[in-house]
């Protein structure tokens, strides 16, 4: 019993990290149709910037300067998501190959270049102690850093929803990603709304790999370009374009993926998790809460 | 015609290459015939072939796939291991995994294809990186892990062990990468090559004139996986074993920019695209130990020393600039003369 709480934590912790990099994909696919490759950058960027943070702001106390590396890493993914919509992505509006073309180069640029400045090595980060010790739950020790994942993506989720729900641009971008051009028709400047899209997007991937450096204990450029592809998963599985699908995809393969690395065999989680997104490509090839892709 | 003259003068001059005494400056400091340069260009040919096989399904059919890393992970995986378990003889070997990889490659195509653009491209990536993640964890114990299959060096010819022979095994890349070539040019210029583009600009429009445009996109991805397991199968003899590199999401994707480097969509334009990235991705670590870099502040220098972030800018560059690739360049020149101003 107390190895399935602390499976199931770690597979929601794990659900957390898709879940911010995943949401972001999914609403930025929804509303512009593209595929943005360089997202998984954005989650390694947000590391770095938050490792940084921990590495070198030394005066500060240990947790408060957690949440100044969170709060840095989601500025430093916003920004670079930003420079690259407003730099590069808006000159090929309308071109959805050549755009996904460019992220990929942007995508691979960008971890060379992490590579180039911090090294392929995974680096350690400073954590608060609190963030190594574990909590009783029910006769389970889980670990603290687990229930910390799973709360900051909570949040994003509650964030994001009400964003979406009760703000005038979370109206445009619920519409624009319903129909695009009716949007537009109507006068509304969805290109402003593209760009807060990436910043939402890169805001959340960024947080995703402070979190990501806490849950995996360490950082190393390749870090988000191989959680991208689970992310991918989590997306089309979640439908493209729902943010609540996407939260809902994410718990379903994080947990799959956990259980069966624990109960069936080590490194078939993975595989299992390929099976589940062909099981669900061939009943719904429109992802569970999706709208149907033409 | 004057191209099939061109291609073939380019093909027997690559054949007289292990006889060239002299080097290139800049790319090869010793000359053309030695085993390290030769080395190279059989490792850039065999990615040419890659790139061609890459571009019937990309830039023929117009699908975004982001798994043919499979393919070639499956031939150079495939023909080890039944070398090693079986211990059949290479070119039996080589048959026998290209026949799994068509297998292979249908069922999953046929899945994958259920989907169109980019839910297609995020399927089949996961196809591929599962088979990735199944290598480098090797839950079986069959795959190596991390380090890959050393060569089961005892069932290949001797005509292909060593390093004397280095320049067999280029003329087998490079038997290949025109094998690979031809097969790519008939198939392109038959009738369900004529499909398979009239699929890629308008796929709505291939249904209504009452073709079944699954069974040609699953032929199309069929060929295109069955070329490219080849092509892992002489990998294989190259690098001396299989490794995790070729299985990876990574590679796929170089095998992306390889294709839109050329030229998409155009077969000597693909094998252009893969042959430059080869060599790039070989020579441009040699730049980082050049003088010129060595001078720069840690910060540019550190990049510099990465071919891939080079190959990554490079890239962005091109498709903001030049998104026809290289074979886009000529056109250029061409379009100017025949349009009478």
């Amino acid at each position: 019993m107390s190895s399935l709480i602390l499976n199931t934590a770690s597979g929601l912790g794990l659900a957390g990290l898709y879940f911010l990099l995943a949401s972001g994909l999914s609403l930025i696919f929804g509303l512009m149709n593209v595929l943005n490759l360089a997202h998984g950058a954005f989650f390694a960027i947000g590391g770095y910037a938050g490792w940084l943070v921990m590495d070198r702001l030394d005066g500060v106390p240990l947790g408060l300067r957690f949440v100044i590396a969170v709060l840095a890493a989601a500025s430093a993914g916003a920004a670079v998501a930003v420079a690259v919509e407003r730099g590069l992505i808006k000159k090929l509006y309308g071109l959805h190959v050549e755009q996904i073309l460019l992220t990929i180069g942007l995508g691979t640029a960008l971890v060379a270049l992490l590579g180039g400045w911090f090294s392929y090595d995974p680096r350690l980060m400073n954590q608060p102690p609190w963030f190594g010790q574990t909590t009783d739950f029910m006769g389970a020790n889980i670990p603290n850093n687990r229930l910390l994942v799973l709360a900051v993506a909570v949040l994003a989720l509650v964030g994001l929803l009400s964003f979406l729900r009760r703000t005038r641009h979370g109206l445009i971008i619920r519409a624009g990603v319903e129909n695009p051009g009716m949007v537009r028709a109507l006068g509304v400047d969805v290109d402003r709304s593209f760009t807060i899209v990436f910043a939402i997007g890169g805001m959340l991937a960024g947080m995703g790999g402070s979190l990501a450096t806490v849950y995996f204990n360490g950082i190393s450029p390749g870090l988000g370009t191989s959680q991208l592809i689970f992310a991918f998963i989590v997306v089309v599985i979640g439908g493209l374009g729902s943010v609540t699908g996407t939260a809902f995809a994410a718990t379903v393969v994080a947990l799959t993926q956990v259980y069966v690395n624990n109960y069936v065999g080590t490194g078939l989680g993975s595989i299992s998790v390929v099976v589940l997104l062909a099981v669900v490509l061939l009943v719904r090839p429109q992802g569970l809460l999706g709208k149907r892709v033409v | 015609v004057t191209k099939r003259l061109l291609l073939t003068a380019l093909f027997v001059a690559f054949a007289c290459a292990p006889f060239v005494g002299f080097g290139v400056p800049w790319l090869f400091s010793s000359e053309i015939s030695s085993p390290g340069t030769l080395q190279v260009l059989a490792i850039a040919l065999v990615y040419a072939g890659f790139a061609i096989s890459y571009d019937i399904i990309f830039g023929f059919t117009g699908l975004l796939s982001f798994g043919h890393a499979l393919p070639i992970a499956l031939g150079a995986y495939g023909t080890n291991l039944i070398m090693i378990h079986a211990g059949l003889p290479y070119p039996v070997a080589v048959v026998l995994s290209l026949a799994a990889a068509v297998v292979i490659s249908a069922v999953l195509g046929a899945i994958a294809l259920r989907t169109t653009g980019v839910a297609f491209a995020m399927v089949t990536l996961a196809f591929a990186e599962a088979f990735a993640i199944l290598i480098l964890s090797d839950p079986l114990r069959v795959f190596g892990g991390e380090e890959g299959l050393g060569l089961a060096s005892d069932q290949v010819p001797d005509l292909f062990r060593g390093v004397v022979n280095t320049r067999n095994l280029f003329w087998l890349a490079l038997l290949f990468c025109g094998l690979t070539y031809l097969v790519a040019r008939r198939v392109v210029s038959s009738r369900a090559g004529r499909v398979w583009e009239a699929i890629r600009e308008n796929e709505g429009r291939v249904h209504m004139v009452g073709l079944e445009p699954f069974r040609f996109k699953l032929a199309s991805f069929v060929i295109a996986s069955g070329l490219a397991s080849l092509g892992g199968s002489v990998y294989l003899l190259l690098v001396r074993g299989a490794n995790t590199s070729i299985a990876s999401a990574t590679f796929t994707l170089a095998l992306l920019v390889m294709v839109v480097l050329g030229g998409p969509g155009r077969l000597w334009g693909a094998a252009l695209g893969g042959f430059v990235y080869a060599i790039l991705n070989l020579r441009l670590s040699s730049l980082a130990n050049s003088e010129a870099v060595a001078g720069l502040p840690d910060w540019i220098e550190g990049p510099l020393s990465e071919p891939l972030f080079i190959l990554g800018v490079l890239f962005v560059l091109m498709m903001l600039f030049a998104p026809g690739g290289i074979a886009s360049i000529t056109d250029r020149f061409r379009r100017r003369e025949d349009t009478p101003s």
